[in-house]
């Protein structure tokens, strides 16, 4: 039997086994401590130098990593005083509101979250994209990186129902009925979603139980296995400069203190961006759902706004079906014909790239606007080709008179610069990027009532 | 060297058997989910046969909007009906009828449809949708089960009481 006189009190056992002493105060130490811990093992022991570096990953990631984590927070809390049911969901929301305690607070952190976390995840897309980082072995990374993207405007457009207000209820009703234009299979589709002919108390409970079970679920899984291949392919990329021929050099710090210490500070300092901007930005709610009445104009959740604007100028297959699934496609296929490892970690690959990036900004920058105020005003396909079909007149015709100048300026850009195939995906992808966000800006600020063009200060009120 | 046989062994018979019927469990399977998943319609309610009034509720040459059946009434000059579904057929919005103008001018992307809901002004791709109409005793009902896509108008879509 051993002394009862030399064990600790059960109360510094408890305390011992939940948190030790002191931090370590050697290497070997805190690399043990990493090793040992559920959540730091996400970290390798020791990280390199300069893939820490601010201004090459901006802790994007990161970034977007915490916004899951407060989403999944409020969310689960937001679910203690929400019915998925019309009209109580409304109620609901105003009793959020108005009678529970940091109610309002934690519906808009939720709200406020969601909505940075489009614009986190698309600017650490194309941090990786510019950076070449997707290129080998990291496909699989960025594929996943993709799936996850989708996710995340799936988790938004269900939630954006959920308040069922008159806002909710057309965004998701002009937003489901793209759906029918899917060939063979599109009213079946819909209606399998929407859980009936329209927009009804099927479609929340729906939407419900996809927001916040499947989708949230999915996303976590591929998170974890999204960090996982971070580790597995050899942390992150490494930044070099635009000249430097030779491999950076991998110089190695331990992850206590340097990478943690960093993290800490950056999500605390995020944490409080997004609490004082919670606190005094209100979600948005406006009067409760009515089918009867649709609002002048009824536009979609804004990160569809570039699609809608497609919408107006394209036959609804090309506009909303065949244009973006084409976009997804080339970027889930991007890794596998851009694979020159020797530009990986230079932003924009090159100097030529640098300069062949800002001329497609302004390229676009131009010819979008233009191209919008055109197809408004002048050009008319279907007046024109009256006895053409309207998938004619108005979807292959102005989808083949702005692809035949993209590909006359692809070759412009052979010719002229003597770009390769990487500067070649570059030029191309920031012009259509570039392209989207206009049109996204012209849907947000631009279209009034009736979905015509107005200056954002001369914007009739809607009604 | 063994000579190999030209029929399957029994080896070969069950792996392929095997993978045939675990594919059909898996085929089976999901199909139980997607048919779990189908729409459910209560009776009563927007699906059903609805009453829309008496025939001389509506005058010829109207249009009445019955709110609890998504559709609206149309009489039109000669004293037929039909049953127009106040859906817009470009992306949903519900189209409201202009009585100063005497068409149905949709508020989101400005589509515009006659008062037998036949297009004339684009994005909308087809005449508004309809219900079919049954009139008994001098009631108008209107089946909301039975909607009735088309490209243009027909005068069979027209019932006269
Ligand atoms: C990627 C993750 C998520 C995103 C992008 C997201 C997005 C949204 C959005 C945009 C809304 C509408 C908020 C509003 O305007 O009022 C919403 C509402 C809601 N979400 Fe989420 N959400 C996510 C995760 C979750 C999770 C994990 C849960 C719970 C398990 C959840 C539960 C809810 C509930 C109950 C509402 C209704 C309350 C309300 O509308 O304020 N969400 N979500
Ligand atoms: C939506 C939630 C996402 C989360 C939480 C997330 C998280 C992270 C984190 C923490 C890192 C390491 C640090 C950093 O680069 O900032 C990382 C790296 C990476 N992510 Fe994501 N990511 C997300 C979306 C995406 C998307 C949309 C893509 C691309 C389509 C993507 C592709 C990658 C790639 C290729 C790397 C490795 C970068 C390198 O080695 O330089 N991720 N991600
Ligand atoms: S929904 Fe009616 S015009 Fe678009």
């Amino acid at each position: 039997m051993t002394e009862p006189t030399s064990r600790p009190s059960l109360f510094e056992r408890i305390r011992a086994r939940l948190a030790p002493n002191e931090m370590p105060s050697d290497d070997r130490g805190r690399m043990r401590m990493v090793v040992d811990s559920l959540i730091l093992h996400l970290h390798p022991t020791k990280v390199i130098v300069t893939s820490m570096n601010w201004t090459y990953s901006w802790g994007l990631g990161g970034l977007a990593a915490m916004l899951m984590a407060i989403l999944a927070l409020t969310g689960v809390v937001l679910q203690n005083n929400y019915t998925p049911a019309a009209p109580q969901a409304y109620l609901d929301i105003l009793e959020i509101n108005s009678n529970v305690w940091f109610g309002e607070l934690i519906r808009n952190l939720h709200h406020w979250s969601a909505n940075l976390l489009i614009v986190v995840a698309v600017l650490h897309l194309i941090r990786v994209f510019v950076t070449g980082a997707y290129r080998p072995p990291r496909e699989l990374n960025w594929l996943i990186g993709v799936a996850m993207l989708l996710l995340t405007l799936g988790a938004n457009f269900t939630g954006y129902l959920l308040p069922w207000d008159q806002l909710a209820f057309w965004a998701i009703t002009v937003g489901t009925s793209i759906l029918s234009y899917v060939p063979l299979v599109g009213g079946w589709l819909s209606q399998l979603i929407l859980g009936g002919p329209e927009v009804g108390a099927n479609t929340l409970l729906n939407f419900y139980a996809m927001h916040i079970s499947l989708i949230p679920l999915a996303i976590f899984g591929l998170m974890s296995y999204h960090f996982w291949r971070v580790r597995k392919d050899g942390g992150l990329t490494l930044p070099k400069s635009v000249d430097q021929v030779e491999e950076p050099k991998p110089e190695r710090v331990t992850t206590i203190p340097h990478l943690v210490r960093r993290e800490l500070i950056f999500a605390l300092g995020w944490f409080a961006v997004l609490l004082i901007f919670a606190m005094f930005v209100p979600a948005p709610l406006e009067g409760i759902a009515n089918p009867d009445v649709s609002p002048n104009p009824a536009k979609a959740p804004w990160y569809f706004m570039g699609l809608q604007e497609l919408l107006l100028h394209f036959h609804p297959l090309v506009g909303a079906i065949v244009l973006p699934g084409l976009a997804v496609l080339a970027i889930f296929l991007l890794p596998f014909f851009d694979i020159n490892l020797n530009s990986v970690g230079i932003y924009f690959r090159s100097r030529r790239g640098r300069s062949m990036t800002l001329l497609a900004m302004g390229l676009a920058l131009a010819a979008a606007p233009l191209w919008v105020v055109l197809d408004e005003f002048v050009l008319n396909w279907s007046a024109w080709l009256p006895t053409w079909d309207t998938l004619l007149s108005n979807g292959l015709i102005p989808l083949a008179v702005i692809f035949i100048p993209l590909i006359l300026l692809d070759e412009w850009t052979v010719k002229t610069f003597h770009a390769d195939t990487e500067e070649r995906v570059l030029f191309i992808a920031t012009f259509l990027f570039t392209a989207f966000v206009v049109l996204t800006i012209v849907g947000i600020f631009f279209r009034g009532p009736g979905m015509s063009l107005y200056w954002p200060w001369a914007m009739p009120a809607a009604h | 060297m063994t000579d190999t046989p030209l029929e399957p062994t029994r080896r070969d018979f069950l792996k392929i058997a095997w993978a045939f019927f675990g594919g059909l469990a898996l085929v089976e399977t999901a199909g139980v989910f997607i048919a779990y998943l189908q729409p459910r319609l209560a009776e009563g309610e927007f699906g059903s046969v609805i009453s829309a009034g008496l025939v001389d509720d509506f005058p010829p040459n109207s249009v009445t909007h019955i709110s609890n059946g998504r559709f609206y009434v149309v009489r039109l000059g000669d004293g037929g009906f039909m049953a127009v579904y106040h859906r817009c057929t470009h992306l949903g919005c519900t189209v409201p009828w202009d009585p100063a103008a005497q068409k149905f001018v949709c508020p989101c992307h400005n589509s515009q449809f006659d008062q037998q809901g036949t297009v004339e002004n684009p994005p909308a791709p087809r005449p508004l949708d309809l219900f079919g109409v049954s009139i008994e005793n001098g009631e108008v009902k209107v089946d909301t089960g039975d909607l009735r896509q088309r490209q243009s108008f027909e005068s069979a879509q027209v019932v006269y009481p």
